[in-house]
């Protein structure tokens, strides 16, 4: 059957948006690819491409201001997590359950770490720590951390629950429960989606933030970022692309999980 | 809300619950982020001391400094920057949001996720290719010298330009995110009504289809333009310390330079930019429909 001209024009709009979409998706890839591909050179440090190795994946670990930083940026990122989890879900139910004084202003205040360039926010913590006399370690960093990651988990939060949690709780507590019970029992299954991907969300800012990082360490120990930024000047070796490429993979293969398990859940519900 | 309901108890049997759950939030939000946003206000107007710390002597020399040619410079350059990579990345988001919005639910959720997938990549390592990439003796410039194309190696590095690359490459999903999410809540039925009634293409996009998305475009506005603003990871890792922007001046005053209320000054001009692009924001959407995740 011949095509009409509208047909054809449309086939090839549709063609050339798969390759605008193509190009737009190679050039996002290719940083990653080429990082990758270092991960693989024969030399010390990647200047240039001399040749296919697999030592710097062996020898990994025998780096040791590397992995010290990457548990330091581990241990900061699980425990920003679950401070900034908890805080924002329980923040994210009051806030939509309760009225207060004050309340618009809290949540307009939400949103000042979310948009706020970062490197403000650092100096004004920085600022205040050294006031205090706060001495710069893992707590500071800590603190940096959560606070962009909160509004974060609260906007995250806030956005699945929804008119029935109300509705739900009520008939909970009118059948005798109490409220830890109505919350552990009612409430956080009917979010738990929302605190999964907030969670999701708190680690992977977390781990991956350098201002706040850089801004907040003490002379000591540094995130694994930060050690790359400061690595930066004398040149990266490719022991970090390989740690860098095994990480890649590792979260990819935490996200697929993340949406199997998310999926099953629904499943589950309906 | 259920406010009826909860005013007819007892005051007191409220408060502890809304004590417990809305209180540590609200007391985070204010011992971390407005009173250091309030302090820094104050010390941007307090001097230098003679070893870089702050002397509590009420002055305006930071922000005369800022007006100092070589920082108003600095400032000019870094909107200019900011300025360019939001723009172009609307103009290359906006065509590929509109691309995923009209593929079916299931295959625009894939194409949401496969735009993400680079970002779980540390962002610096991710900047450092570009650097590998197009560095003097990188596959780049290999390929231009074995072609031929060039006899020299080009010195790509440390330029404006590459700077260029790795802000609009960094911030892409920003802009395609906000984008997506208003694009694909555009009724295609407006759409066939506009062409229906003999409207063309161009003149659909530009009645209805751009007016209505409009929202989204300033939400990538502001989710592009701040951050490129304040940034200062991508001018240190391909700017090799030649290219400055306002991020690295602060970070310099807190860092070797040492001198805070010049930083603090310029941490609340990014506040007041800030401020300014949501003010306008909240004239025409509400800042909690802003996409942000």
């Amino acid at each position: 059957m011949a095509l009409t001209r509208r047909e054809k024009k449309e086939k090839r709009i549709n063609i050339l948006s798969n390759i605008y979409a193509f190009l737009v998706y190679a050039v996002l890839y290719i940083p990653v690819a080429v990082m990758m591909a270092f991960s693989f050179n024969n030399q010390r440090y990647n200047y240039y491409w001399n040749g296919f190795t697999t030592q710097w994946y062996a020898k990994l670990f025998s780096n040791s201001a590397l992995i010290s930083s990457l548990w330091y940026s581990i241990i900061i990122a699980i425990l920003s997590t679950i401070i900034s989890v908890c805080i924002g879900t329980i923040g994210a139910l009051g806030l939509k359950k309760y009225e207060f004084k004050g309340k618009k202003a809290i949540n307009n205040m939400l949103y000042i770490p979310i948009i706020v360039p970062e490197i403000v926010l650092a100096v004004a913590l920085l600022i205040i720590f050294m006031k205090v006399g706060l001495s710069l370690g893992m707590g500071s960093i800590l603190i940096g951390h959560c606070t962009f990651c909160i509004p974060y988990a609260v906007v995250t939060i806030k956005g699945r629950i929804s008119g029935d949690n109300d509705t739900l709780e009520e008939a909970s507590m009118d059948l005798g429960a109490n409220r830890i019970q109505t919350f552990l029992r009612v409430t956080l299954p009917t979010i738990f989606p929302g605190v999964m991907s907030a969670a999701f969300l708190s680690f992977t800012l977390s781990f991956d933030d350098v201002v706040m990082s850089n801004m907040l360490s003490g002379a000591r120990q540094s995130t694994l970022p930060v050690l790359i930024l400061s690595m930066n000047k004398s040149g990266i070796t490719p022991d970090v692309n390989a740690l860098t490429t095994i990480m890649v993979l590792v979260i990819v293969t935490a996200m697929i999980l993340n949406s199997i398990i998310q999926r099953s859940l629904k499943k589950k519900k309906g | 809300m259920n406010s009826t309901g909860q005013a007819a108890m007892p005051k007191k049997k409220n408060l502890l619950p809304k004590l417990a759950m809305a209180g540590p939030v609200s007391l985070w939000m204010i011992l971390f982020v407005t009173i250091p946003l309030l302090y820094i206000i104050v010390i941007s107007f307090m001097s230098r001391g003679v070893f870089g710390d702050v002397a509590y002597k009420p002055t305006l020399e930071s922000y005369q400094t800022i007006l100092d040619p070589t920082y108003f410079q600095v400032i000019l350059k870094s909107l200019k920057a900011a300025g360019i990579t939001t723009l172009l990345c609307i103009l290359i988001g906006y065509p590929f949001a509109y691309i995923i919005a009209r593929k079916p639910k299931d295959v625009a959720a894939k194409m949401i996720t496969l735009l993400m997938i680079p970002f779980w990549t540390n962002s610096l390592m991710r900047l450092n290719a570009w650097l590998l990439l197009f560095q003097t003796s990188g596959p780049v410039n290999n390929f231009l010298m074995h072609t031929g194309l060039v006899s020299k190696p080009i010195s790509f590095i440390y330029t404006d330009s590459l700077v260029m690359v790795g802000l609009i490459t960094n911030m892409l999903p920003f802009a395609v995110l906000p984008l997506y999410s208003t694009i694909e809540k555009l009724e295609r039925s407006l759409l066939e009504a506009s062409a229906d009634l003999g409207a063309n293409a161009r003149t659909t996009f530009m009645k209805i289809t751009l007016p209505i998305t409009f929202p989204g475009i300033f939400s990538a506005i502001i989710l592009v333009f701040i951050p490129s603003l304040g940034i200062y990871t991508v001018t240190d890792m391909l700017g090799g310390g030649k290219v400055l922007y306002i991020g690295n001046i602060i970070k310099n005053q807190f860092g070797s330079i040492r001198n805070w209320p010049l930083g603090a000054a310029l941490s609340v001009l990014l506040i007041l930019v800030t401020m300014l692009l949501i003010f306008i924001y909240t004239r025409f959407a509400k800042i909690e429909d802003m996409e942000v995740v």
